[in-house]
């Protein structure tokens, strides 16, 4: 089996397993008073040093979250509530190539007529438009509650400028929230060089467990909690803190900075001979994303007039196991609003296929997916766009 | 065989896929998307809701077979739909399901399949088939109740080569009797009886708004008297009784019947039952089922309805048209039906119905 999909996530860490069946078998609540749940609210705390200092933030500022999700809705829900606290400040500005934690939030304030939301719109590569940014802070700052844009995109890889965006932002006072989900462990993250004011990450993403994460706000911001009951993690998140679980975050974030430098040099060499093989397989194939600054391990490509439905199905039959990268609904593709903002049609955007790389993998992987991609493509185009031919069947 | 099965959440499609990997063959199930109707977490009857879609993965999992999603939406609604809606608004009665076998199933589905690498399709259609001098014929399933070899009627020689009906020679009883013993989560779950895209099952309300309203007359076919104004010529089929709204009763006072639909002028005439009495049946879009057209002359059987009682006729014309003439007179059938024709219980084919007559 081939496993081209450690984007959606990725093997836990041999260490972090090992720290878990040690801890997961403790009975111990960091809130209680005794000595076990003591020894507990000590391990928890020293996680969040662990954290902190990984990423050079003070401790005082990581919150545990049950993951990505939750995080982003905290910081885009929480946040954009509590900068209504002073003055109105209707206006969102996300990214137009967000994840759907980042879009859904925004957009659910915005449907309840809590927020106005503007998209910061992409180009070609899927880099955000600076000088949209650069005016439409000049003539709406006062209105701004927060801007997202995310550390770079889970689906075409592409690294977005955060550092400008932050720089930009700051002259104006406007919070900066990113989803950094993709870029942790693969990309450098030092917070004190890029001094964004909420940072959302995920556990799974880097070899800890499903369900866990962290939110980074910065001291000073405020957000409003989403869920309310123990005040636990500073009334920002309520419930019981999951203790094996943030010290198996806090190693596994340890383990990923440290590796960062050899981990996506590795993943570069590994994503270039991916990139070559599938472009000497199918040689129409085009390489999405910014081919310079993009995440290590990703490799997007289209290959128009095949649906990646079909080609995915046809790959995983053969043990290649990839992703169309696109969101979805009961499990029907949508055409990814990624793609569609870097002014993709909704028929190529459909024939679009994500290869991303982790630390299991290797080039053994890339020449089982180099081997059948051809046959699959061809099978693929033969089949047509279901959803798009309107040319009537006859078998 | 590569087999692709189509499973919808349903009982028979699961008992149906089961008995693909039984058999031994390389099973992979597909859901189709078709009517997208429903949303998140409502919607827990009929097919193609969420709820139906986790359904059919969990019969997947359960088989142990690959599950993927096929989102045939577009098709559907352009194919479906869309020709329901017209149909009604030409003043037809159309047969949604015949059309989405006819057009996406056994067509979209299957084409796709096949150019995918797959040998052949299988669903959870009660209907036989047999091997008869080398071409597979389509047989009514054991179960009468059940059949649906008439909304198969509409299918090629060559699209029932590359079908499977695992289910023809099992009663619907044993159908759910061997889903629970099998483990399938869906053995006692409701049938699904109505229009899958009309999920309240009002098909007036539905068509009301993507109809618009013209109003015109009622007319009595006998005395030619205007007897009221009605909104809309699609909200009447022939043959209807109620919903009339006839304030005045006919001077016999025998109930009145829907004998013809207008729907150029928007007029509804209306008459007595012995009006809707009709031998001759035409129909057009003809299909062969089994391979080739029935000589004229012909003594065969022909169904006018999805549940209707099988009728002796005989074949007046049979190629691109059809004509049947029936041994006993029947009740008028509603243009837009199918007439699917038989030998016995072996279909020949099918077309659409077009007009009848005395």
């Amino acid at each position: 089996m081939a496993y081209l999909d450690h984007a959606a996530t990725t093997n836990l860490l041999p260490e972090v397993k090992s720290l878990l069946v040690e801890q997961l078998g403790v009975a111990a609540n960091p809130s209680s008073l005794h000595e076990s749940g003591r020894k507990a609210r000590q391990q928890v705390e020293e996680a969040r040093e662990r954290i902190a200092k990984a990423i050079n933030v003070r401790a005082a500022e990581i919150f545990f979250t049950a993951g990505g999700t939750e995080s982003d809705n905290i910081a885009i829900k929480g946040l954009h509530w509590a900068r209504q606290r002073d003055a109105k400040r209707p206006l969102i500005l996300v990214s137009a190539v967000e994840h759907h934690a980042v879009l859904d939030p925004a957009k659910w304030l915005a449907d309840r007529g809590e927020a106005t939301l503007e998209f910061i719109p992409v180009d070609q590569l899927g880099r955000i438009d600076m000088k949209w940014l650069d005016t439409k802070l000049a003539i709406a700052a006062d209105q701004i509650s927060l801007i997202s844009v995310m550390w770079a995109n889970n689906e075409v890889g592409t690294v977005q400028p955060i550092a400008e965006v932050v720089e930009l932002a700051a002259r104006y006072h406007i919070p900066v929230h990113t989803d950094a989900v993709q870029a942790l462990g693969t990309l450098p993250i030092d917070l004190t060089l890029i001094p964004v004011a909420a940072f959302a990450a995920s556990g799974h993403k880097i070899g800890a467990l499903h369900g866990t994460g962290f939110l980074m706000l910065r001291t000073g911001v405020k957000v409003e909690p989403l869920q309310h009951g123990g005040n636990q993690e500073r009334d920002v998140r309520s419930g019981t803190i999951n203790a094996a679980g943030a010290q198996a975050l806090a190693l596994a974030v340890e383990l990923a900075v440290a590796r960062q430098a050899a981990h996506a040099q590795r993943m570069s060499q590994l994503r270039n001979e991916l990139v070559t093989q599938v472009k000497v397989a199918v040689p129409e194939a085009v390489y999405n994303g910014d081919p310079e600054d993009r995440l290590p391990g990703n490799a997007h490509f289209s290959f128009f007039g095949a649906e990646g439905d079909a080609m995915l199905m046809l790959l995983d039959s053969h043990g290649v196991q990839v992703s169309t990268g696109s969101a979805c609904s009961a499990g029907i593709a949508q055409p990814s609003h990624v793609l569609i903002a870097m002014g993709m049609d909704s028929v190529k955007a459909k024939s679009s296929l994500r290869f991303s790389l982790g630390s299991t993998s290797s080039s053994a992987d890339i020449a089982k997916l180099a081997a059948v991609l051809p046959d699959v493509v061809a099978r693929a185009k033969s089949a047509g766009m279901a959803s798009e031919t309107k040319v009537k069947a006859q078998v | 065989m590569k087999v692709l099965t189509a499973l919808s959440g349903g009982v028979d499609s699961a008992v149906a896929a089961a008995r693909m990997v039984e058999q031994g063959h390389d099973v992979t199930a597909v859901h189709l998307a078709l009517a997208r109707t429903h949303e998140g977490q409502v919607g827990s009857r009929g097919c193609c809701t969420p709820a139906d879609a986790r359904d059919a993965k969990r019969v997947a999992d359960v088989l142990g077979i690959p599950y993927y999603v096929w989102d045939f939406s577009e098709r559907f609604k352009d194919d479906v739909m869309d020709n329901f809606v017209n149909e009604y608004a030409a003043g037809n009665t159309p047969n949604p399901c015949v059309r989405c076998n006819e057009s996406i199933k056994f067509a979209a589905v299957l084409e796709r399949g096949l150019a995918l690498g797959f040998d052949a399709i299988a669903t959870g259609h009660h209907a036989q088939l047999k091997e008869v001098n080398g071409s597979k014929q389509l047989y009514r399933s054991i179960d009468a109740a059940k059949d649906q070899s008439y909304v198969l009627s509409v299918l090629t020689a060559q699209q029932l080569a590359h079908s499977l009906f695992p289910l023809g020679d099992v009663t619907k009883a044993e159908v759910r009797a061997e889903a629970a013993a099998k483990g399938l989560l869906v053995a006692e779950k409701p049938e699904s009886y109505d229009i899958c895209f009309i999920p309240d099952n009002d098909t007036a309300g539905w068509l009301n708004k993507q109809i618009q309203p013209k109003v015109g007359k009622v007319i009595d076919a006998v005395t030619g008297n205007e007897l009221t104004e009605h909104d809309g010529a699609h909200q009447f089929t022939v043959g209807q009784r109620r919903g009339l709204h006839l304030d005045r009763p006919a001077p016999d006072g025998q109930p009145r019947y829907v004998l013809n639909v207008d729907t150029k002028t928007q007029t509804v005439f209306v008459g007595p039952e012995t009006l809707l009495s009709v031998t001759k049946i035409f129909a057009d879009r003809s299909k062969w089922t089994s391979g080739s057209a029935p000589e004229v002359g012909t003594a065969v059987m022909v169904q006018l309805r999805a549940h209707g009682e099988p009728l002796a006729a005989r074949v007046v014309k049979a190629d691109e048209e059809i004509e049947v003439e029936l041994d006993q007179s029947t009740r008028s059938v509603a243009p837009g039906q199918t007439l699917a024709i038989y030998d016995e219980d072996r279909v020949i084919g099918s077309g659409t119905i077009t007009r009848s007559s005395r």
